[in-house]
């Protein structure tokens, strides 16, 4: 049985050895090339003595980005990746987090990881990838594998301004490649377009596949999602015929009525999710390529990547929202009321996850942990761990699941999962600011902050920077004389919305 | 003129839009920007952009933007 994601290397690799595995606008590698890459670097992680550790893996969104990715788990540990586009103290407080001994790093971003405050091992991958192979630690290492250990951390938004580590293991990350695969019918002619960045879950969906089926992914180039015709033009000169976007990204190319000049005639499967579609772009899209199929996906980063999958095809109307639908094979969705219950057919429920996709929990983080990952109330027998999700849904006519809302101030913006308390949490150590509240105008599709405090809203921006990755940041920014406040002296966000939309 | 400039000055107050010549390649702009900045102007100047209008060069300064608008405000006349 497989316990190792590696695993997946050994059929392409005998199959299709020169094949183009991951290429982008600089850097093609074969499967062959990602072979080498994986032993020179895993030897060298080993030979520096790291174990079942986090690695840090701040490098620029490269195919050599996701090949030291897998020599990070050749060598038995696991990958954080970080980016240059998170601010310096977001990075420190995952460094904090994961108390890492080793970051690799390349030209672009050397000079900023010796300058964090954090000190570990700093090393180059241009220099690791020298590293002369040595199979026999290699294949100790993989003797000794463990499916249910560890293969990524990925940090999401959290509440209380500290982003939070999910940990996922092998065995959750096969189940859900296989599981999807299925689903969305991959094969070797798979050609993926990535748009998400390698420092997510959402990538998973053209990674490993890629692996598994000696498949082909272009990263495409972030730029090109400012200029649609170009995009689409991308799209078609590298035959793409798969992609798994955010919903953004597929409604800038319909919005801008892009389909008058150029279709992307190769498209054959289009999965989209972390968002709701509306109706109407959706109609552009499938009367452009009436011969793809459409995906919705959904699920949580603790789920690992998606766990609940939706062929659009019947017909929707305008004010319709397409539903998540179904769990994957060997996943289960339970709705649960507020009293632990299971919620009938049209009833409303919290989503929560049960069966192996449900990851570790958020790395030496027992108290947010336990707060989400909880034993299953329908089960006194033994221990078996569900994770609580926080969205509400319900069951709908067809037996589909439908998104509700949230439990909670936890927003989707442009395909970003973020707390509104990290925001105001970040705004609030501001010297200069008093007071400050944090609202999400839906229609718009804008963050808006108020604030009480003795700064210019420019310099307000240019402190959170610093602070914030550039998604969080707020879209519109108002200072306030006083800030409305509810009976219980709590921040009136309702009266926040309403002076918004006003 | 005015009025594009509101508009730039609400996405970035940080930024100055008046000397800034590299809004798309210095990256000042992304493409969240690009789109809520696109409806912003459609709605405020009645104008209708579309993806072939869609270029760095057309985005780079609020000038090269303000001629763009221009340009297809005299189309429409």
């Amino acid at each position: 049985m497989q316990n190792n994601v590696l695993d997946y290397l050994e059929g392409s690799l005998a199959r299709v050895p020169d094949k183009i595995a991951y290429a982008d606008d600089d850097v093609q590698l074969t499967f062959s090339d990602v072979k080498r890459i994986m032993d020179s670097v895993g030897t060298g992680i080993i030979d520096m003595g790291c174990n079942r550790e986090p690695v840090i893996v701040f490098m620029k969104k490269s195919p050599n980005t996701i090949a030291t990715f897998f020599g990070v788990i050749n060598a038995g540990c696991y990958y954080v990746p970080i980016d240059s586009e998170m601010p310096a103290t977001r990075i420190q407080l995952i460094l904090e987090n994961c108390k890492p001994k080793l970051i690799i790093c390349d030209e672009s971003t050397i000079d900023i990881a010796n300058d964090f405050e954090y000190k570990a091992k700093v090393v180059l991958f241009s220099d690791i990838v020298n590293t002369k192979p040595n199979p026999e630690a290699l294949g100790l290492v993989r003797k000794k594998a463990i499916d249910t250990d560890p293969i990524y951390i990925v940090f999401t938004s959290g509440s209380t301004g500290v982003p939070k580590g999910v940990c996922a293991c092998h065995r959750s990350v096969i189940d859900y490649i296989e599981q999807l695969s299925e689903t969305l019918g991959f094969s070797e002619d798979t050609i993926f377009g990535n748009q998400t960045p390698l420092y997510f879950d959402a990538c998973l969906k053209e990674l490993y596949p890629t692996l598994k089926f000696g498949a082909t992914t272009y990263l495409i180039p972030h730029s090109y999602f400012m200029f649609p015709i170009k995009l689409v033009e991308y799209i078609n000169e590298h035959n793409i015929n798969t992609v798994c976007w955010v919903v953004s990204a597929l409604t800038m190319i319909s919005a801008f009525a892009t389909f008058d000049t150029v279709v992307p005639y190769t498209l054959k499967t289009i999965a989209f999710g972390s968002e709701v579609f509306p109706i109407k772009q959706f109609r552009l899209w499938r009367a452009a390529v009436p011969e793809a199929k459409f995906f919705n996906l959904y699920g949580p980063t603790e789920g690992t990547g998606m766990c609940c999958y939706y062929p659009v095809e019947r017909e929707f109307a305008d004010d319709e929202v397409i539903p998540v639908g179904f769990p994957f094979k060997n996943t289960e969705i339970m709705l649960l009321k507020d009293d632990n219950t299971l919620a009938e057919q049209g009833e409303q429920g919290e989503i929560c996850i049960r069966g192996t996709s449900v990851t570790l929990g958020y790395y030496n983080n027992p108290e947010k942990t336990k707060e989400a990952y909880v034993q299953n109330p329908l089960n006194t027998a033994y221990p078996e761990i569900i994770y609580r999700t926080g969205d509400i849904g319900h069951i709908n006519e067809y037996g589909e699941l439908v998104f509700h809302s949230r439990k909670d101030f936890q927003i989707k913006h442009m395909g970003h999962r973020i707390e509104l308390g990290e925001i105001e949490a970040n705004v609030n150590l501001v010297p200069e600011i008093k007071l400050s509240g944090c609202i999400y105008a839906k229609e718009q599709g804008k963050i808006v902050l108020y604030y009480v405090g003795d700064i210019t809203e420019g310099d307000l921006i240019k402190a959170l920077k610093k602070k914030l990755p550039r998604y969080m940041l707020p879209n519109k920014v108002n200072r306030l004389d006083e800030m409305p406040f509810t009976a219980n002296g709590k921040i009136d966000r309702v009266k926040l919305t309403k002076m918004y939309n006003n | 003129m005015n009025e594009l400039l509101e508009i730039l000055k609400d996405l970035h107050p940080e930024v100055d839009f008046e000397t800034a010549k590299d809004l798309v390649d210095g990256g000042i702009l992304d493409s969240f920007d690009i789109v809520s900045l696109i409806s912003e102007i459609n709605e405020e100047f009645d104008v209708t952009i579309g993806a072939a209008e869609l270029t760095p060069e057309n985005f780079n300064s609020a000038k090269a933007i303000y001629a763009l608008i221009q340009a297809k405000l005299d189309d429409e006349d």
